[in-house]
C-alpha cells in the first residue's frame, strides 16, 4: 500500500497512489483505517460489502470511504483493507464494488486512535503523478 | 481574488469587499494573530489548501449573505468555511451549508456546577477519574448503556434532551438552562437515512474521540462577580466541563447531505467559489431538508450531553457523597450550528439562517432566549481550553449582538496538525507530565492523547482576550483542568 499523511491544521490529509486507480482507493481506505486503529491489531474475520457511486473520481473517492466508515460504525466493526471488485465508468458516472476485510471492534486487542468522522471535499483532488500513478488526496474530519 | 485588509479597532480587522464579495470579512484579531492569517495567505500562494482568511473571503461570497462574513478569534482553516466562523443568510435569497456546520452537527459545551470545593476533590482525585473513565464510554467505537431502535431515535431526534431525560437521565430543569431548550423545533426525522440512525442505536451517552473530553474544573478566577454570582460561580468551586457532539449520526448527515446538496450546487447553478462551499437556497426542497435534519442532529447531541452529565452526576455522587441534584446544570451550548434567529440589521427585525463553524451562540442581556435567571447579565459562553491550560465561561454583550450576531468564540483553536503534534509529544509522556502538574488523564488512546497535547493549541487566554477587549464576549471566570476524560 502507497499513502502518506497530509499535515493540516484542524484535521488530517490523505495522499494515496497505485499503479492502477483501483489500488489508489485502497491505498486510501487504508490510511484512513489507519488513523483510526492500529491496523496490525486488526485481524480479518468479517466480510462486508462496499458499494458507491458517484459523477466524477475524486467524488467517487469520498463516497468509497464515507461508505466503509458508515458499514464500519453501523455493524461495531474495525476494518483493516478495502478489495476492489469493480471500477467502472458508466453513462451516469463511475460506480466502485468491493469487499472491506475486518472484524469485530474490540476494544481489549485493538489499539484506538482517532476516530475519523467522514471524508470532506476538502483538498480533494486526482492526478496522474509521476510514471503515470494515480494520486488521490482529500482531508479527513476528525 | 486578492483580498484587502483594514484595520478597524486593535481587536477586529476588515477584508474590505472585492471581486465578488457581496460583503466583507470581519476578522477579531490582535496584530500578531492577523499577521499570522496573512502570512498563511501568502505562504499559500503556490497552491495546497485555503486558508482561512481566504475561506472568510470564500463565505462573503455566497448569495444572500447579511453584514458581514464573520471569524471569531480561534480562526483556523476549516474545511469551506473557516473554524470560528460566522455568517448569516437571508431567509429568501440565501444558501445553507454543510460546510458551514461541519460533520459533527451541535459538537457543544455544557457545563455544571457541584457544591464541592477544590480541597474536597483532591484527596479522591485518581477514584473520581476512575469512576468517570468507568462510567462514561469514551473513544472510538464506544457504547452506551441507553440502546434504542428507529422508532425511539425517531422520538429523540424530534424531542431532544426531554427523550433521555424522561427516561430518568437527567432533571426536569435542566432543559431550561439548555441552548433552545435542549430542543430544536422544525427536526424531521424522515429528513434523517436509516443509515444514520442505525449509526445511533447504541451511542447515545458516549464521549466519542478526538478532541471531545469530560473534565473536572475548579473556578480559577473570576473576573465578573455579578454575572459569577448569577451563575452559581464562586472561586475554588468544582464544576464539569462535557465537550461533544451528535456522533456518528451527526456524521452520517454530514455525509449524506455532502453530496445532496453537492448535486444542488449545479442544479440551482449556485456561484461557489469552492467546491467545499457545496449548499444548496434555504427554501430548496433540499435546503430545507438538510436544515430539518441539522436541527435533528443538534437534538441528538442536546440529549448525548444530557445523558452524560446523568452518569457524571452518578460518578460524583458514588465517590464525593453528594446527591446527583446539588450537580446543577450551569449551561449547554452548541458550537457547530445553522439555525433560524432573528436579529436586527439596520434598525429592522430579520429573520436569518446563522451558519456557526465552530462558534458558539452568545446572546446578550434581554434577549428571550436566554433563561430568565442569566436574561440581566446575558447568556453564558462555555469555552473549552486543553487538558493542560484553561477553559473559560464569559458572557454575551449587546455589542456582540449588534457586531456578530451574538457570536463567541468556541476554544483555543488548533496551532499545530495532529500529524506534527503527535511527531512532536508521546500520549504517556504527556500524561505523566500533566499529573505531575496535579491533572490526571484517563484515556484509551495514549496516541489521541499526543494528538490533543496543549501545545498543539493556540493560547486560550490570548483568544479569549481578543473577544473580550473588542467588547463582544465579557470574561466572567477562567477554569483549571483536575481530572479530564479524553475519547
Amino acid at each position: 500500500m502507497s499513502y502518506s499523511y497530509i499535515e493540516h491544521i484542524s484535521d488530517i490529509g490523505i495522499h494515496a497512489e497505485g499503479e492502477t486507480l483501483a489500488a489508489a482507493f485502497e491505498s486510501g481506505v487504508e490510511a484512513v483505517l489507519g488513523v483510526m486503529f492500529v491496523l496490525d491489531t486488526v485481524d480479518e474475520s468479517v466480510k462486508v460489502a462496499i458499494q458507491a457511486g458517484a459523477r466524477e473520481i475524486d467524488l467517487l473517492f469520498v463516497e468509497v470511504i464515507n461508505e466503509v466508515l458508515s458499514m464500519q460504525g453501523r455493524d461495531g466493526l474495525a476494518l483493516k483493507r478495502l478489495e476492489t471488485r469493480g471500477l467502472e465508468e458508466t453513462d451516469k458516472g463511475f460506480i466502485f464494488t468491493g469487499i472491506a476485510h475486518g472484524e469485530k471492534l474490540n476494544l481489549d486487542k485493538h489499539e484506538v486512535r482517532t476516530e475519523v468522522k467522514g471524508a470532506t471535499y476538502s483538498g480533494l483532488r486526482y492526478y496522474k503523478g509521476e510514471g503515470g500513478r494515480h494520486c488521490l488526496e482529500c482531508i479527513l474530519d476528525v | 481574488m486578492q483580498i484587502k485588509t483594514k484595520k478597524i479597532s486593535d481587536y477586529l480587522w476588515e477584508l474590505e469587499k472585492t471581486g465578488d464579495m457581496l460583503v466583507p470579512g470581519r476578522i477579531y484579531a490582535d496584530e500578531e494573530t492577523f499577521g499570522q492569517l496573512l502570512k498563511d495567505v501568502d505562504a499559500k500562494k503556490g497552491g495546497g489548501f485555503t486558508p482561512a482568511l481566504m475561506q472568510v473571503a470564500n463565505v462573503a461570497c455566497l448569495p444572500g449573505i447579511q453584514k458581514a462574513s464573520l471569524a471569531m478569534a480561534d480562526i483556523h482553516p476549516g474545511y469551506g468555511f473557516a473554524i470560528g466562523g460566522v455568517a448569516a443568510f437571508d431567509i429568501d435569497t440565501g444558501v445553507i451549508s454543510v460546510a458551514g456546520v461541519g460533520f459533527d452537527i451541535n459538537c457543544g459545551v455544557r457545563v455544571l456546577t457541584t457544591p464541592l470545593d477544590k480541597k474536597a476533590i483532591e484527596p479522591k482525585k485518581e477514584q473520581l477519574a476512575n469512576q468517570l473513565f468507568r462510567d462514561v464510554p469514551s473513544g472510538v467505537g464506544s457504547t452506551g448503556d441507553i440502546k434504542l431502535g428507529e422508532r425511539e431515535i425517531d422520538e429523540l431526534l424530534v424531542i431532544g434532551s426531554r427523550f433521555v431525560i424522561d427516561r430518568g437521565y437527567g432533571l426536569p430543569e435542566d432543559l431550561e438552562y439548555t441552548e433552545e431548550n435542549g430542543c430544536m423545533e422544525g427536526a424531521d426525522p424522515k429528513s434523517v437515512s436509516h443509515r444514520a440512525k442505525e449509526r445511533q442505536y447504541k451511542q447515545v451517552g458516549t464521549l466519542g474521540s478526538g478532541n471531545h473530553y469530560l473534565e473536572v474544573q475548579w473556578v480559577e478566577e473570576i473576573y465578573d462577580d455579578e454575572a459569577a454570582a448569577v451563575y452559581g460561580l464562586r472561586r475554588g468551586q468544582i464544576v464539569i466541563a462535557i465537550h461533544c457532539g451528535s456522533r456518528a449520526l451527526g456524521h452520517q448527515i454530514g455525509t449524506d447531505y455532502l453530496k445532496t446538496l453537492e448535486e444542488a450546487s449545479r442544479k440551482y447553478g449556485i456561484p461557489i467559489r469552492d467546491r467545499e462551499l457545496v449548499c444548496a437556497p434555504v427554501k430548496s426542497p433540499e435546503g430545507r431538508r438538510y436544515l430539518s435534519a441539522v436541527y435533528a442532529g443538534m437534538n441528538s447531541a442536546f440529549a448525548n450531553r444530557q445523558a452524560i452529565s446523568h452518569l457524571a452526576r452518578g460518578s460524583f455522587a458514588r465517590v464525593m457523597g453528594i446527591k446527583p441534584a446539588d450537580v446543577k446544570l450551569l449551561y449547554d451550548v452548541a458550537h457547530n450550528t445553522c439555525k433560524i434567529e432573528t436579529h436586527e440589521i439596520d434598525g429592522v427585525k430579520k429573520q436569518l439562517l446563522i451558519h456557526r463553524k465552530g462558534a458558539t451562540r452568545a446572546f446578550g442581556p434581554g434577549r428571550e432566549e436566554v433563561p430568565a435567571r442569566y436574561r440581566g447579565v446575558g447568556q453564558p459562553l462555555l469555552v473549552g481550553g486543553t487538558m493542560g491550560t484553561a477553559s473559560y465561561i464569559l458572557r454575551g454583550t449587546q455589542k456582540g449582538m449588534a457586531d456578530c450576531f451574538g457570536s463567541a468564540v468556541h476554544g483555543a483553536g488548533r496551532a499545530m496538525s495532529r500529524v506534527q503534534s503527535s511527531r512532536q509529544w508521546s500520549g504517556s509522556v504527556l500524561i505523566k507530565e500533566l499529573g505531575e502538574q496535579g491533572i490526571v488523564i484517563k484515556s484509551g488512546s495514549k496516541s489521541g492523547v499526543a494528538e490533543e497535547a496543549p501545545g498543539a493549541y493556540k493560547d486560550v487566554d490570548r483568544v479569549v482576550e481578543i473577544m473580550h477587549r473588542a467588547g463582544v464576549n465579557q470574561k466572567v471566570a477562567r477554569l483549571r483542568p483536575l481530572v479530564c476524560i479524553k475519547g
